[in-house]
């Protein structure tokens, strides 16, 4: 299979219903949407995010009920630098979306998807650890893989691989 | 004679609850998991994991390295199925790249992704027995795991950190007498777990074990993200190897075990039975593997035979570059889950276009299932702890990375 480019103009992208939906929510909460290699992904405005997560849960024909991933991304020197990527899937359609947030890196921070899905807290946690995300509204926004006393993020892209810090 | 007094020993007050440590290094947390147990008598308040001990940054160090350096770090991971971590991985590549692998690539993957699926429910099987209390299962279960560890030595030299998928099909062909070998193991399978069976299915210790214990209802288990067959279950028909097929699991016929009970003894049920759908997918895939090569013609990011490195020029050039400098990979970011034997394994793989991955997460089973654990066993007795832990089958490998 040959790499197809990706598309990224919204009006083409209309007939996946996870678009139409969003863009019927509220369009100015969707910064952009790309359809590459078999997957949809969109950008979220950051306060927008759980609105948009809730939307795309309650929505009958779609049912995005599963929180399957949430990670991020550092795009050092970038801005801004971090990008939080967020994977659904739906147990219903068996259907699967990822959105992302982009966070400044004086303000990094979003809102928690805990009220919508418990199991978003481990995740968070993880992300809050290693990348230094904070997650507004999480019950319990600490450590989880490295020691509570360690300093630094360390999936940061200014934290070195091996040697000292 | 005076009068006898009592000193107390502990100065506390008895109706305070009480916190005690479970693991790190406890037999049934099933590596280094710590609970914190705040109890009350023999009831568990609330309870929270805490992990981190195995945490090795391996996310971090695939960020350092070429593409096809990162196979062997994915067999770290959940170390006790390798092959699905490569697979996982190699697709996610693959998919980057816009690769595909033949037909006899495909189908030898979905053989061994099934035997791995066979080898860690045999751990689990006997583990989980071994912490209720039946030791005989352990020792049988292993047995036919040494079987499956010489099966993967036979094909990739290494019992268990077996590195044999390669981006763009498998290493080497499998050895002549490899098919004959798995087909003996794989048709004398289905008497053996009748055996398991006989020993537990209806054994009434283990019943009364297990069944009514750390419930997990369907809206839970959706809700605290859990996969695989924790989440099948409690009745949530899913399983990736159908839903979102890969790597021609589309051409396999078989069923998905589900249950709506949500108790362990479901768990135990849900597992039991996948043993013997992935005997049904190994029986198919020996049947009808096609034949060709195991490996996909593209020769930037396949390493070519070591026949042809020693007769042609352009092979001995394409090996060079590949091992000294990377093949570099379109810019791109991809999501490929597969099914693994405890659920929803997840590679995230970001390029930037050049021959090492921008970012490498691993959604692992592991860390997520571990959350409905608390679910499951606030409220209930401490033993059943040890079965609940038992139930959600994690490997702290796979959850701290």
């Amino acid at each position: 299979m040959a790499l197809t480019p990706a598309v990224t103009d919204l009006e083409q992208l209309k007939e996946h219903p996870e678009v139409a939906c969003l863009l019927a929510w509220k369009a100015a909460a969707v910064e952009g949407a790309k359809f590459d290699r078999n997957e949809l992904s969109f950008y979220i405005g950051r306060t927008a995010l759980r609105e948009a997560c809730t939307t795309l849960k309650n929505d009958s024909a779609l049912q995005y009920d599963a929180l399957s991933d949430i990670t991020c991304v550092d795009w050092q020197p970038l801005t801004p630098r971090f990008e939080v990527v967020y994977q659904l899937f739906s147990t219903v359609t068996k259907r699967q979306v990822r959105l992302k947030v982009r966070l400044p890196e004086a303000d990094a921070s979003v809102d928690s998807l805990t009220p919508i899905w418990q199991g978003a807290n481990f995740f968070e946690r993880e992300v809050f650890d290693l990348f230094g995300v904070r997650f507004d509204q999480h019950p319990n926004l600490k450590r989880i893989m490295m020691p509570d006393d360690w300093e630094g993020h360390p999936l940061r892209k200014d934290y070195p691989v091996e040697g000292y810090r | 004679m005076a009068e006898m007094t009592h000193t107390p020993v502990l100065d506390v007050a008895v109706d305070q609850p009480l916190v005690v440590n479970m693991g790190p290094q406890h037999p049934s947390t099933h590596g280094v998991l710590r609970l914190l147990l705040e109890i009350d008598g023999e009831t568990v308040v609330r309870m929270a994991p805490d992990i981190g001990y195995l945490h090795t940054g391996i996310e971090k160090t695939c960020e350092a390295k070429f593409y096809q350096q990162v196979v062997p770090m994915t067999d770290r991971i959940d170390y006790l199925c390798p092959m699905t971590n490569n697979l996982a991985y190699c697709l996610a590549v693959e998919k980057l790249l816009g690769l595909e692998i033949p037909p006899r690539g495909q189908w030898l993957r979905v053989m061994l992704n099934e035997l791995t699926r066979i080898n860690s429910h045999l751990v689990w099987l006997g583990t989980h027995a071994m912490d209720i209390g039946a030791m005989t299962v352990f020792l049988y279960c292993f047995r036919e795991r040494e079987q499956l560890l010489r099966l993967f030595e036979a094909v990739s030299g290494q019992r268990m950190m077996t590195s044999y998928f390669r981006i763009g099909g498998v290493a080497v062909e499998p050895p002549l007498d490899f098919f004959n070998r798995v087909k003996a193991f794989n048709d004398a399978f289905p008497e053996k777990v009748d055996e398991y069976e006989g020993l537990l299915t209806k054994n009434p210790i283990f019943v009364n074990r297990l069944k009514g214990v750390a419930l997990l209802s369907r809206e839970d288990a959706l809700a605290l993200c859990a996969t695989g067959p924790t989440l099948r279950a409690s009745g949530v028909d899913v399983d990736l190897r159908r839903d979102l097929p890969y790597s021609g699991y589309e051409n396999f016929k078989f069923n998905v075990p589900t249950s709506t009970v949500g108790d362990v003894y479901a768990r135990y049920l849900v597992r039991v039975a996948e043993l013997r759908e992935s005997q049904k997918i190994v029986q198919q895939a020996l049947e009808g593997i096609p034949e060709g090569s195991v490996k996909a013609d593209a020769p930037k990011v396949v390493l070519p035979d070591r026949e042809k490195m020693k007769t042609q020029m352009e092979a001995l050039i394409y090996h060079f570059k590949i091992v000294t400098e990377g093949f570099t990979v379109p810019a791109g970011e991809v999501y490929q889950a597969v099914e693994s034997p405890r659920g929803e394994m997840g590679y995230y793989v970001v390029s930037d276009g050049t021959a090492k991955p921008y970012r490498v997460h691993m959604r692992s089973p592991s860390f997520a299932n571990l959350q409905t654990l608390s679910k499951m066993c606030e409220g209930r007795l401490i033993a059943d702890v040890v079965a609940a832990i038992g139930s959600i089958d994690i490997v702290l490998g796979d959850c701290d990375r």
